[in-house]
This record gives C-alpha cells, sequence and structure tokens, in this order.
C-alpha cells in the first residue's frame, strides 16, 4: 500500500498516550505498572490469605483458645499501642491492597477487550469465529477474571457472615468466633458457599502465584523450574486449610458439644478467657 | 515422512472480507491435494481454480516462503500458523493434514490488526513499535573495525534468541488479550542485551513499551504466545521486559542524556 504523508499512521492508536503523571504514579498508567502493582498486592493478599488460615487453625483447639486468639489479633502491640489500633492498621492495609487489585484488574480486563473486535464479556478474551485451541493457557489462568469476581463477592459475603453478622442475627455472639463459625458453617448450603469460593480462591491463586514472577521480571533459570511448584503448593495448602473448615464443621468434628462455657457476650466470654487461662 | 507424495482431499472453510469496513463471512471450498505441497501453494491452487470459475481469490500474505520474513500468517483451525510447532503458516506442509479434514482458515485478529481483505491484515502497529526505540543511534563514517565491542558469549546467544523474531505477529494472534508483549520484549530483549544498546536502554524500554500499549492489550502471562510464536521465543524475554520497563521509570535517565 503506498504511503501518502497523512496516510503515514494506517493504524491510529486505539489509546493514544496521556499527558504523563508525576513520578511514581506515572507507572501505574502504564499496564505493564499496573501488572507490577497487581503483582505485588497480589503477594500482599496471598500472604494475608495463609496467614488468616494458619490462624484459623485455632478453631480445632476449641473455642477458648480460638477465643484467645481473637483477642491477641486485637490487643497486638500490647501496651504500646490502644487496643485494635494493630489490627485496624492491616486492616486499611488490606482494605488498600484489595482496591488496588481490584482497580488495575477490571481496568486491565477492559484494555484487554478493547484490544479485540471480539472479546467476551466478562472476561474479555478474543474469540475467533472459527474457534481456536489453547496451547499454554490452562483453566486457572483463563478463568481468573472469572474466579476474581467470585472471592470478591465471597469476601464480601464472608465479611457479613462472620465479622458483622448480618446472616446469624441473634445468633452471632460479637468475640466467640468458634460460636459464630460453627453456627455458620453447620448450615449445609453456607459450607458449599464456602467450598466453591476456596475452590476459585486455588484456582485464581495457583496462576497468580505463578504470573506474579513474570509480572515483576523475577526471572532466572536458576530457580524458574520452582515457580510452578510454588504455585501449586500455596494454593493447594490454602485449599486443604480452608476446606478443612466446612468439611469438618459438617462431618461433625468442629461442633460445640463438648463447650463448658455459656453463650453470650458477658459470662460466656469471660468464661472462655478463664478456661484459656489455664494451659 | 513418507517419500510418496498422497492426494488428499480437504475442505477449506476460509474467511472472506471484502474490506476493512465489511461483514466477513466463512467460505466453503474442496480442494485435492499432494500432501508434498505447502499449506500456501495448497492456497495459491485454489486461488487459481476460484479465478478459473470467474470468482474473487482468496487474498493473504506470504513473501519469501522460507519461514524468515514474518510476512505470512494466518489462524488455521484455531492455531496461529497452523498445528505445526515453531513453523510458520508458509513452511506447513499438508503432510500436517489427512484425507477429508476440514481446514478453518482465519486472519490473525486483533484490534491492533484491521483486516485489509480476506486473510491479510494491516500489521503496521508493530512498525511504530520498532520506530519508537527498536534502533541504535551511532555514528556513520568510516566502519569501525570488526569485533571492537566485546560481547560476551551468553549475551549474545541470548539476544540472538530474541533478533529470531520475525515479527509474525502470531503473539498477538495467539493471545486472548491481544497483546503485544512477546513481539516488544523480543525486540527490546535484542538491543537491551547487547553492549551497542546499553546507550539508550532507559529510554527505548520506556517507549516501546508505551507505544505497544496504544495498539494492544494487556498480558496475562498465559504463554499462548510462546507456544504459537514460530521462533520459540521464551516467556524469559516478557519478564526482562517487565523489569527493565519498572527499572526505566525510576533511572536517573537526565544522567545518561535519555530524557
Amino acid at each position: 500500500m503506498a504511503q501518502t504523508p497523512n496516510q503515514r499512521y494506517r493504524v491510529a492508536p486505539l489509546r493514544p498516550r496521556k499527558k504523563s503523571w508525576p513520578f511514581p504514579m506515572n507507572i501505574y498508567q502504564t499496564a505493564v505498572g499496573r501488572k507490577w502493582v497487581m503483582a505485588l498486592t497480589g503477594m500482599g493478599l496471598i500472604g494475608f490469605v495463609l496467614i488468616h488460615m494458619i490462624g484459623n487453625l485455632h478453631v480445632y483447639e476449641g473455642p477458648a483458645r480460638m477465643h484467645e486468639y481473637a483477642e491477641t489479633l486485637r490487643t497486638l502491640g500490647g501496651g504500646l499501642m490502644p487496643r485494635g489500633l494493630v489490627l485496624w492498621l492491616m486492616r486499611l492495609g488490606l482494605l488498600g491492597m484489595f482496591g488496588l487489585h481490584l482497580h488495575s484488574a477490571i481496568t486491565l480486563k477492559n484494555m484487554s477487550g478493547n484490544s479485540s473486535e471480539e472479546a467476551t464479556l466478562i472476561g474479555g478474551a478474543k474469540k475467533y469465529a472459527g474457534g481456536r485451541q489453547h496451547l499454554a493457557a490452562n483453566y486457572a489462568s483463563r478463568t481468573m477474571r472469572w474466579t476474581g469476581p467470585i472471592i470478591a463477592l465471597y469476601l464480601f459475603y464472608h465479611l457479613a457472615d462472620l465479622t458483622w453478622g448480618w446472616w446469624l442475627g441473634d445468633k452471632f455472639v460479637s468475640g466467640d468466633p468458634y460460636h459464630n463459625v460453627t453456627q455458620s458453617l453447620s448450615s449445609l448450603p453456607v459450607a458449599i458457599l464456602y467450598i466453591v469460593a476456596n475452590i476459585a480462591l486455588a484456582l485464581h491463586i495457583f496462576h497468580g502465584a505463578w504470573s506474579m514472577f513474570q509480572s515483576l521480571g523475577i526471572n532466572s533459570p536458576r530457580y524458574n523450574h520452582l515457580r510452578r511448584g510454588l504455585a501449586a503448593t500455596l494454593a493447594g495448602l490454602i485449599l486443604i486449610g480452608n476446606l478443612s473448615f466446612p468439611l469438618l464443621t459438617q462431618t461433625g468434628l468442629i461442633s460445640e458439644d463438648n463447650r463448658e462455657c455459656p453463650i453470650n457476650e458477658t459470662t460466656g466470654l469471660a468464661c472462655l478467657v478463664e478456661q484459656a487461662e489455664g494451659h | 515422512m513418507s517419500n510418496n507424495a498422497e492426494i488428499i482431499n480437504v475442505t477449506i472453510k476460509v474467511w472472506r472480507q471484502d474490506g476493512p469496513t465489511s461483514e466477513g463471512r466463512f467460505e466453503t471450498h474442496q480442494q485435492a491435494i499432494s500432501t508434498h505441497a505447502s499449506f500456501l501453494e495448497m492456497l495459491d491452487l485454489l486461488n487459481e481454480s476460484l479465478n478459473d470459475q470467474g470468482h474473487e481469490p482468496i487474498a493473504f500474505e506470504s513473501d519469501c516462503r522460507e519461514g524468515i520474513c514474518g510476512t505470512c500468517g494466518v489462524m488455521i483451525n484455531g492455531r496461529a500458523h497452523g498445528p505445526q510447532k515453531a513453523t510458520a503458516t508458509c513452511q506447513l506442509h499438508m503432510r500436517e493434514f489427512s484425507d477429508g479434514d476440514e481446514i478453518v482458515i482465519e486472519p490473525f485478529r486483533a484490534s491492533g490488526f484491521p483486516v485489509i481483505r480476506d486473510l491479510a491484515v494491516d500489521r503496521s502497529p508493530l512498525d511504530r513499535i520498532i520506530e519508537s526505540g527498536g534502533y541504535i543511534t551511532v555514528n556513520t563514517g568510516a566502519a569501525s573495525d570488526a569485533n571492537l565491542t566485546p560481547v560476551p558469549k551468553e549475551a549474545s546467544d541470548q539476544a540472538f534468541d530474541a533478533a529470531a523474531c520475525i515479527g509474525c505477529g502470531a503473539c498477538v494472534a495467539a493471545c486472548p488479550n491481544s497483546a503485544g508483549q512477546l513481539f516488544t520484549a523480543a525486540k527490546i530483549g535484542h538491543l537491551n542485551l547487547l553492549p551497542q544498546g546499553q546507550a539508550e536502554r532507559w529510554k527505548r524500554t520506556e517507549n516501546m513499551v508505551e507505544t505497544m500499549e496504544e495498539f494492544f492489550g494487556s498480558c496475562t502471562n498465559h504463554g499462548e504466545c510462546s507456544e504459537a510464536c514460530p521462533k520459540e521465543i521464551s516467556l524469559d524475554f516478557i519478564a526482562f521486559m517487565n523489569r527493565d520497563y519498572l527499572k526505566a521509570k525510576v533511572k536517573n535517565r537526565a544522567l545518561t542524556g535519555q530524557k
């Protein structure tokens, strides 16, 4: 095709470059920079999910130790910090990471969707009229934009369930997580919801924990072969730990049959504190 | 591979589109072809018979037909450059197919690759990326001595692997996000690994990445690009580019004259 001066750019840019923001915000203006943010916040969120899962294993030690763990989180920083301050700071950090992770994911998905004339609505993946074969993309990587929203919705449900006590109503006892968990997860539909959501979470981490090495450019032939294994191990550990709670509540291993303390926010919690001191 | 050519009958379901803005459609043709023929020779024969019948031949691109120019490239049965790994469309032979097969042929798709006609797409956005930094600047004049600049063997090997990119655009076509990462990373990697590329390294990385993002989508590390690549460019170059991009952003580039 002959080029005339006004035809020099036969294909116009889909999204012309915008005026640069001041450093370091300009990093977030580009997709590669946004992937850095997504990888770093993802790393932080995986760390949270892992620690959250490990901490929740206290449920196997009974209501008193579970209460003690919850109290410890509120009194982090000991006498130096006001009660709950460190916990709230961590919550704000998590909220910030979650917000950035979500914002970068949604905007990058839109960018990808706009880069193909035929793209699926939710996943933003390109379609070929004659169909296509996937050679390298696995189920986890192709469903990132489905598992992501599922996890976000589940997170809201989970907070409303066990932090705010919306669905449990009168049965919710603030400060007695063992009681709340058994109350919530002993219902079969709720247990199924937790299981489905945690499978989505594990799939998300399976691709995410591998993908972040690429996004951050952490790449060396010395340990590249370990990346898949690390992602699979992380996803597997988190999956097994998190699935154990609904499954074992359903089978009756986590239950309140042997509970000695009354269930309420006054004498009940005092009794739990007394029990925990005994160990 | 047998030395005896066989004649196979294949059904060709090919994308026809009269122009960039026209509605496209699939057209079905029958073609008897020797298994020794290349894929493009099969299309040539099909075009001859279409021509004889007074129909418009199928527009497709090809140039060297020896797998090094990057001009050819179509989606064959949902795979960029067809079923054979590390093979450009022109190097694909009909022995990869069997008698009675249906072969679906579609153009490389991406908003950055508008269809010109039938299977031919405009890949000039790749040229825009090269223009924005895929070069080195040297004083011309008397040619310097060969081997004047020492290049470590490893750097030279890696740079050569990246330089194998023929710019066919299969990576963009295979990418579910229509991202141009593998092409851009190969071109950046090729120059950033060599001593000659160091002077403009950070400016190049920043400019090429940001030009790429004007036209293409965002990488989600599926790895489809590398699988589709006729030159098997590694995903490692994308990681290298991602790292260099952030370094470029934080470098004191005023000091290296790369403002």
